[in-house]
């Protein structure tokens, strides 16, 4: 059978359509902004209201989706010039585009999904194994040493508690991006110093943001490709 | 009387005593488990035989759909288009504590389904 240029461009066309490119969900951090009140913690309360996240006073033993360290501690002492040094830096975890962490994880209760690259967790398959933690190099994940529900002041039902024994971090809002909505420390920043949307789109915010604004990262040298950038 | 004797004794009695639980068992009338449905709603998701038998598998299936695939709504039969979601839908018509529990009880079995997910009707 002979095909002619113009069948084989539309077949290629149509083969396009049926296999919609794989979204890359990332988020900038606009430091400045975030720097206008530095002692502002709206993003982790928000997350933390909305997911659950019990408040355990024994650090040992904290849990955190989102929270602030000091810029040097996140970036290393030597890119904490005196202007930025002990500046508070919004942390979570960085939906890795290699993530060390679903590597290691022996039941797939880690996985990174394939449609848009969130890194997920599964509760249900968590055998509390902690190799995940060890495994991630940024401290973005905390262990349930006990029951988190006594150190819940309020339980908002729409989302599940975890239970004694499992593994827990950032999800970057899966069940409000099903519902077509943004993360919820995104929507509650008051400066909204944080954007999120699929880099892999040209024409998304992020995508514009990364474009025109020097954007970098934590430890690129390991080549993790995290998807949470920092901009200055 | 000989030892023998009194020793078969004590054995016949011992049986009966230790096997009590099984004839009044046997001998009381039959409790069937009444459970509350919810006010309003004629159909669930699923034909009752169905739901009664397998609403366990049925959920091992939407949570591997929600937490894998990413898949959050479904048609059910009657047309309506739900929420795949043990708190939501289930808990949206049934009452937890008179429905799922009671029946748990009756049979004895304990899901760890409540570890996790939260009673909409009592959060704590
Ligand atoms: S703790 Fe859970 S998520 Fe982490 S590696 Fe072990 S099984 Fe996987
Ligand atoms: S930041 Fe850590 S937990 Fe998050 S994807 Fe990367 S390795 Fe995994």
């Amino acid at each position: 059978m002979k095909i002619t240029r113009q069948a084989f461009l539309a077949l290629l066309a149509a083969a396009a359509r049926a296999f919609p490119r794989p979204r890359r969900m990332a988020m900038a951090i606009d430091l400045a902004k975030c720097w206008k009140d530095r002692g502002c913690t709206r993003c982790s309360q928000a997350c933390h209201a909305a997911h659950n996240v019990p408040q355990i006073p024994d650090r040992r033993r904290e849990i955190k989706w989102i929270w602030k360290d000091r810029f040097e501690n996140a970036f290393g002492e030597e890119s904490a010039s005196p202007a930025v040094a002990g500046a508070p830096v919004p942390l979570l975890c960085n939906h890795c585009e290699h993530p060390a962490c679903v590597k290691v994880c022996p039941t797939g209760a880690t996985f990174k999904r394939a449609s848009d690259g969130l890194v997920m967790m599964d509760e249900h398959r968590c055998i509390g194994c902690r190799y995940c933690m060890a495994a991630c190099p940024y401290g973005s994940r905390s262990f349930n040493w006990s029951d988190p529900r006594p150190f819940l002041r309020t339980i908002d039902p729409a989302y599940p508690t975890r239970t004694k024994g499992v593994v827990e971090k950032c999800t970057f809002c899966a069940e409000r991006l099903a519902r077509g909505g943004q993360p919820a420390c995104v929507e509650v920043c008051p400066p909204k110093a944080m954007v999120f949307g699929d880099a892999a789109d040209p024409s998304s915010a992020v995508a514009q943001l990364l474009q025109t604004r020097h954007a970098f990262r934590r430890k690129p040298e390991l080549g993790a490709g995290p998807n949470v950038f920092y901009l200055l | 009387m000989s030892e023998r004797a009194i020793i078969a004794t004590g054995i016949a009695l011992f049986l009966a005593a230790a096997c009590f639980p099984f004839y009044r068992n046997a001998a009381a009338p039959p409790r069937p488990l009444v459970l509350p449905l919810p006010a309003g709603e004629r159909e669930c998701i699923a034909p009752v035989a169905y739901m009664r038998a397998s609403h366990g598998d049925l959920l091992l299936a939407w949570r591997d759909r929600v937490v894998r695939s990413g898949e959050r709504v479904f048609t059910a039969p009657d047309g309506r288009v739900r929420e795949l979601s043990l708190t939501r839908t289930c808990l949206g018509c049934h009452e937890k504590a008179a429905f799922c529990d009671r029946c748990h009880d009756y049979v004895a079995i304990g899901p760890d389904c409540w570890n996790c997910h939260v009673d909409p009707r009592r959060p704590q």
